[in-house]
């Protein structure tokens, strides 16, 4: 580690950047309660896909981790029909974010938005191109191009809550959910901002995208038990589970937070963003971008690798990509890692891409709220090449509150490394 | 087979509802889609396109142009399925 700062920034003093709202919607729930309480529970949300079209194109992959709760049952259909899915998730999300942080009195210049996705408003792509192809030019609707474009998502939210201070959307592949909060804290320590809404969203399951990471082997073919085949750190981890949905959370400077009086959730203690530049999906095997991210984020909070209690690993049940970070995350914390509570909550939620970094950031502010991180589920025998303290099948107690220190990473496709170091509410749930 | 006015209006009532949120009963003939009900040119664009294949029709760009009012759409369609 670098010299030591004073622990005010990892404690939340002057100039720290606090959340003060999250919302998610998940194939575990539809909103960050039901979400977070059926991760300590352990459940699955990896289900046998309906759409016709697994059977008809003959799929090598007929599972996924679709929403709890679709999303056409909570939107009307006059704004889920002029949305891509990936805009109306992390609308849902912002909405639930946004009402818990009390609706902010904010001037719209002072708001942002940095809502992020790995891939885009493909649903609405490969949907028009299925009509021009079947139906010709002049059925391609003219809400097509807003819709399927990237930062779709992050214009929808800026319209919804009148945010004029830039609406960004960083594409980072599966680094980005956690990219767009690294982006937003930034925006409020720069002063550009004094409060922004943050997330990463992702609706991709669908025939193309199921090929083409199929293709690439990186998806588990557990067809005949989706709820087992997400298994971060097991020997028999064989891919991981495309999953879909949105992580968002309110991040707003302390002073405007104490200011209305808000209740602080957490704060964003520190970021680290680095790229590998060694391949354009595979990881660096000895995962140095993922470990000086790490320690980047842990440099800005001004924290201590004895401060980490917890990680929320990236872990997508991937066999190269676990050891690597399992690898990256012992060289970035040294002997410390032996104390800390490694969760993968992916063997849970399944992969939600863009969406994954966000909704992980929301994991490790509730395990610090609450106490406890979230189990890892389906590992029958460690891989012995991890050597991390993996919280198995039950959560754990953890140290909680404002002076201890969860990880949160998130990787991605092209090289990109992310690494959140979030600290918890003060006196937590308690 | 054309239809009648009554059925036409019902079927653009319930297009704008499905494109707008618009309850159908604010779909009344003399309104006008810009200035009365609010609407878009890009969600005008799309209750045409709808429209077309709802009612078994073509209206093409310079004839979408110059309707109005939804008696003009309603008028356009009655005329054109003859």
């Amino acid at each position: 580690m670098s010299e030591q700062t004073p622990r005010s920034a990892a404690a939340g003093t002057s100039g720290a950047v606090v959340v003060t709202g999250m919302g998610a919607t998940t194939p575990l729930g539809g909103d960050v309660p039901s979400t977070w309480e059926a991760a300590l529970a352990g459940r699955s949300g990896a289900r046998p896909l309906t759409m016709p079209f697994v059977e008809e194109l003959g799929l090598p992959v007929t599972f996924g981790g679709t929403l709890a709760v679709p999303a056409t049952d909570v939107l009307p259909r006059h704004e889920s029909k002029r949305l891509d899915p990936s805009a109306q998730y992390a609308l849902i999300a912002g909405r639930e974010a946004w009402a818990q942080a009390g609706a902010p009195e904010v001037e719209g210049e002072r708001l942002g938005v940095v809502v992020a996705t790995g891939i885009g408003g493909v649903t609405t792509l490969i949907g028009a191109y299925d009509v021009l192809r079947e139906r010709g030019p002049r059925r391609v609707l003219p809400l097509t191009v807003p819709m399927l474009m990237p930062n779709g998502a992050a214009g929808a939210l800026a319209i919804e809550f009148g945010a004029q201070a830039g609406a960004h959307s960083p594409a980072s592949a599966c680094a980005s959910g956690a990219e767009a909060i690294a982006y937003a804290a930034e925006m409020i320590r720069t002063g550009r901002a004094d409060v922004v809404i943050a997330g990463g969203t992702e609706a991709a399951i669908l025939a193309l995208p199921i090929a083409a990471f199929a293709s690439m082997h990186a998806l588990s073919l557990r067809n005949d038990t989706p709820e087992t085949a997400s298994r971060p750190y097991d020997v028999t981890r064989d891919g991981f589970v495309l999953a879909e949905g949105a992580g968002v959370v309110v991040l707003e400077s302390e002073a405007h937070a104490a200011a209305r009086g808000a209740r602080v959730l957490g704060t964003v203690a520190g970021a680290g963003i680095t790229s590998d530049a060694h391949h354009i999906a595979a990881p660096d095997p000895e995962g140095l971008g993922a470990t000086r991210a790490m320690r980047l984020a842990l440099q800005q909070a001004g924290a201590q690798p004895s401060d980490v209690v917890h990680v929320n690993a990236h872990a997508t049940s991937t066999p190269v990509g676990d050891v690597a970070e399992a690898v990256a995350l012992r060289a970035a914390l040294g002997g410390a890692t032996d104390a800390v509570a490694v969760s993968a909550t992916k063997s849970m939620t399944g992969h939600l891409l863009g969406g994954a970094g966000s909704l992980e950031a929301i994991f490790c502010l509730k395990a610090l709220e609450d106490g406890l991180a979230p189990p890892t589920i389906n590992v029958t025998e460690l891989d012995p090449q991890i050597d991390l303290d993996v919280v198995l099948d039950e959560p754990r107690k953890i140290p909680n509150g404002p002076d201890v220190v969860a990880l949160d990473n998130a990787f991605g496709f092209g090289g990109h490394n992310a690494a959140l170091a979030l600290t918890g509410p003060r006196g937590g749930a308690a | 087979m054309a239809q009648s006015e009554n059925e036409i209006l019902d079927g653009i009532a319930e297009l704008v509802n499905e494109e707008t949120g618009l309850p159908k009963e604010s779909v009344e003939m003399d309104k006008s889609f810009t200035d009365d009900l609010d609407i878009d040119s890009l969600s005008m664009t799309s209750i045409v396109v709808h429209a077309e294949e709802k009612f078994g029709v073509t209206i093409p760009d310079e004839d979408s142009k110059n309707l109005r009012t939804v008696r003009d759409v309603v008028a356009y369609i009655q005329q054109a399925q003859g």
